[in-house]
């Protein structure tokens, strides 16, 4: 049978014009933008407010490295040594200025605190509080810290999580931290990337969260074996345990993991905790590598019900890197913003945020939909922490994310490399002696981070290209803080191996904002938990007070509204873990107020 | 005209394979829960099938009585690409299906349908389309059932020695650039034991329609689609199969039609 002519005519030319299409989709400033860099003045203009790298007016000269593992995994050990930079925001004096804390990783390496002096510098103290040298050999190596006040004194105290021995350290009044690991009932060995501070219970007491990758019977620096790696690039199980803590009141803290039901052996890189349905007890939030999300809702701080599949965060496996919480719309709900990675052509897995659905909020398990691809704030790159402010202080919150794996030689990739072993069977891809030695190749090397402004509408503009000068480290942790307070939320970025980068946040465009330093009295003295509403001019915001939320980070403890041009806010409404509810009507803006739970 | 013999040849690959493809995406799904999203594979069947009808009709004058093709076509597409959106999954099969009624000489189709959809997609439109090379579990027994069952089939369907052909120069080809490159055997092997092989060997590489006509013909066809895999995997392709075979399945395919003048049309694509 001949075909028709006239219809087979228009066919062709059809496929053909889709075929072109298609090829020409994937090409730079087509279908995919490609943005021009521009100026700081001219950012100032557009944008209203410009990230400028200040390090050097700072005074902070830190620089991570990365840890040096074994040499029986030498042939990957760029790849398993990627981790470790970290940054926590913190007042740990009481002064009133927020501090930095960065942790290093390779062995004999030193931490570094950064005291705020004030006056835009910052001097690094970490030496004489006691929390400098923590990567002795043989004790591991540093991969993060978060700061909570776990015994309710008024000074925020320090966990300290390794590929090792996990530390606590007792703030003395801010002139002093003192190792209190011995006897506190913290694990021995945890292979950790995360750790948060929260009140499970409710007991008034900030509880532990430690969230582990590699499975705790390997010591990466002294391996006998090399079995280590992922069972499935998609479906691992075999990764560590993690660990849930209850703290008993005395400095000591109890593992109640089984008991509570977190016994699952993902891998996991990040992990966030607030209330999600309203019942007042924090719920947690669970991002691994190599498989889907978890989300645990806490059942009244008697057990946690993992929920993922039937919520619609956890059905799809991805590369879950980091939990962040923003109110990307006004719409006074919490969304969860969860990293994960993209790669031009080989990976595309994108980012999500997800949004509870209204009418299930205040349902035990609510349901959650993507919205990260309507927002566009889908695709960074193969990034890692992400954290939500308002960086024109216009009232609606923007996105930082940090992205970059290893850069390496410029021009020669491990994606192959890597696509290879991780399509094969467990035996294979589980071995770190048959991954292809990476012979200094780079993996999603030299990406920049992205920055999205929030147009208000529930979508974003990427602005990454001109809001800032272009830099390409591999990003690691991200914080906010209001570092010079001055209403404007300044962005911390712990970068691996590699200097982080302090951006001091430049406002020009006159707008208003809040800030709220929450302290519990019946509640944990952090207030870690307490859910804040502001509303003005129309507009409702929803934020929450963490102790460690991204990946490997930890925001400034203040919470940080921007209002646009409104000289008033109608109401602010405190949730307090405790379930008391504090109402202020009316306050004053442009100041930060340091409210205490009533009585 | 078909004769009595190929006829029969051609109803049992218009039934079975449907069957083994579904077979496989159960197990898949079931073991390890595979697909990112229902509606994806949905869409991508939906859009092959709708598309044979149509352009059956449009094209030929005649409407197409067996989808099984179409449905195969759909599935493979829905199983091989990964995106974040669903037009990716309509374009590719949409692609496809009309290279099947386009690309064509001596009134047959020259490429795989669902090799050129999926090769154009991954080559052409890298933000916006993956592959599967990276995302599918290791669960060995849904492994071994896929081969015992894949292997069962093709040699029902006489195609083993094909599927034999290509695995075996695949294997060699393997142990080859381990020597060059340095990596592990069993690093150059680790992609054969993944799914997109599967599909790869038992559907693709055995394709009836667009295979040569003759035995010889078939082992010296795989025999080169791997060595020309080879070449492009020490260029540090991803996709090389796929490349591979949309680079060397028309060529043979279209140099067999001009040799063999005497191959019968078919009706339909």
């Amino acid at each position: 049978m001949q075909p028709r002519k006239v219809p087979f005519i228009i066919t062709t030319i059809i496929f053909a014009v889709l075929l072109i299409i298609m090829a020409l989709s994937s090409r730079p400033g087509l279908f995919h933008g490609e943005d021009t860099a521009i100026q700081k003045e001219a950012a100032l203009k557009k944008y209203g407010f410009y990230l400028e790298p200040d390090n050097e007016q700072a005074g902070i000269h830190f620089r991570h490295e990365s840890p040096q593992l074994d040499p029986k995994i030498k042939n990957i050990e760029h790849l398993i040594a990627s981790m470790g930079a970290s940054v926590s925001v913190t007042d740990f004096n009481q002064d009133g200025w927020d501090d930095i804390y960065f942790t290093n990783s390779r062995t004999g390496s030193q931490n570094a605190l950064y005291r705020n002096l004030h006056n835009g510098k910052f001097e690094n103290v970490a030496g004489q509080m006691g929390v400098a040298d923590l990567n002795k050999k043989g004790t591991g190596v540093c991969m993060g810290a978060v700061w909570g006040d776990y015994d309710n004194d008024g000074y925020p105290d320090l966990l300290v999580y390794k590929w090792g021995k996990p530390l606590l350290f007792h703030n003395e009044g801010g002139k002093k931290l003192v190792d209190v690991t011995a006897g506190s009932g913290l694990p021995a060995w945890v292979n950790a990337n995360c750790a948060v501070w929260f009140d499970f219970n409710r007991d008034g007491r900030l509880d532990l969260f430690i969230g582990s990758y590699y499975n705790e019977a390997f010591n990466l620096q002294d391996l006998n074996t090399t079995k280590i790696m992922p069972e499935s690039f998609r479906y691992a199980n075999n990764g560590s345990r993690n660990y849930l803590l209850e703290n008993m009141g005395n400095g000591k803290f109890k593992d109640v993991t089984a008991e509570y039901g977190l016994t699952s052996t993902k891998w996991t890189l990040a992990a966030g905790t607030v209330d999600l349905n309203g019942d007042g007890y924090p719920d947690l939030f669970v991002a691994n590598d190599y498989g889907v999300n978890q989300l645990f809702m806490n059942d009244s701080g008697k057990r946690f019900v993992e929920v993922g599949s039937q919520s619609g965060i956890g059905n799809i496996p991805k590369s879950g890197m980091c939990v962040a919480f923003g109110d990307i719309d006004d719409s006074g709900l919490i969304g969860i913003y969860n990293t994960t990675i993209t790669e031009k052509g080989i990976l595309i897995q994108d980012n999500n945020y997800w949004q509870p659905i209204q009418e299930a909020v205040k349902s035990p398990y609510p349901k959650f939909v993507n919205l990260a691809q309507l927002a566009g704030i889908e695709n960074a790159g193969w990034s890692w922490g992400a954290q939500f402010g308002d960086l024109n202080n216009d009232g609606y919150q923007d996105l930082y994310v940090a992205n970059g794996f290893i850069s390496g030689k410029s021009r020669r990739s491990y994606w192959y490399d890597y696509a290879k072993v991780t399509s094969g069977n467990k035996e294979i891809i589980g071995d770190a002696k048959n991954w292809p030695d990476m012979k200094g190749k780079s993996l999603s090397g030299y990406e920049m981070d992205k920055i999205w402004l929030n147009n208000g509408d529930g979508t974003f503009q990427d602005v990454s290209r001109k809001v800032c000068p272009p830099a390409t480290y591999d990003g690691r942790a991200v914080a906010m803080a209001d570092l010079w307070n001055n209403g404007a939320l300044d962005v911390i970025v712990a970068n691996q191996n590699n200097i982080p980068i302090i951006y001091k946040n430049i406002i020009q465009n006159h707008n208003n904002w809040i800030e709220l330093d929450l302290r519990g009295t019946i509640s944990n003295a952090d207030a870690v938990g307490a859910k804040v509403l502001v509303e003005w001019d129309g507009k409702k915001q929803m934020q929450v007070v963490t102790d460690g939320i991204g990946f490997s980070s930890e925001n400034s403890h203040r919470l940080h509204f921007g209002l646009d041009k409104s000289n008033q806010i109608d109401r602010i409404i405190i949730y307090w873990p405790s379930g008391k509810i504090t109402t202020l009507t009316n306050p004053q803006i442009n100041q930060l107020h340091v409210i205490k739970e009533p009585g | 005209m078909l004769s009595k013999n190929q006829d029969k040849k051609s109803n049992y690959f218009q039934y079975v394979p449907p069957a083994f493809i579904t077979i496989l995406l159960l197990i898949g799904q079931l073991s390890f829960g595979m697909l990112d999203s229902y509606g994806n594979l949905v869409a991508s069947v939906v859009t092959s099938m709708i598309a044979e009808l149509l352009l059956s009709r449009f094209i030929l004058g005649v409407w197409r009585k067996n989808l099984a093709s179409a449905y195969i076509t759909g599935i493979s597409v829905g199983i091989l690409i990964r995106a974040p959106m669903i037009w990716p999954y309509i374009i590719t099969a949409l692609l496809a299906i009309m290279s099947k009624y386009v690309l064509r000489y001596k009134g047959r189709h020259i490429w795989n349908p669902s090799n050129f959809g999926v090769s154009w997609m991954l080559f052409m439109a890298p933000l916006d389309v993956a592959g599967l090379s990276i995302q599918w579990g290791s669960n060995f027994l849904g492994l071994a059932v896929i081969w015992i069952l894949g292997l069962l089939i093709v040699y029902r369907a006489k195609r083993l020695f094909v599927t034999l052909t290509y695995v075996v120069s695949y294997i060699f080809f393997a142990y080859l650039r381990s020597l060059i490159v340095g990596d592990t055997f069993l690093a150059e092997v680790s992609p054969l034991t993944g799914p997109m092989y599967q599909l790869f060997i038992f559907f693709m590489i055995t394709d009836p329609v667009t295979s040569v006509s003759t035995r010889k013909g078939r082992i010296s066809v795989a025999f080169l689609v791997a060595a020309v895999e080879c070449v492009l995997r020490l260029d540090s392709f991803i996709y090389a199969p796929f490349y591979a075979l949309f680079l060397v399945g028309p060529v043979a395919k279209f140099m067999d039609l001009r040799k063999n003048t005497s191959v019968p049309r078919v009706a339909l694509p």
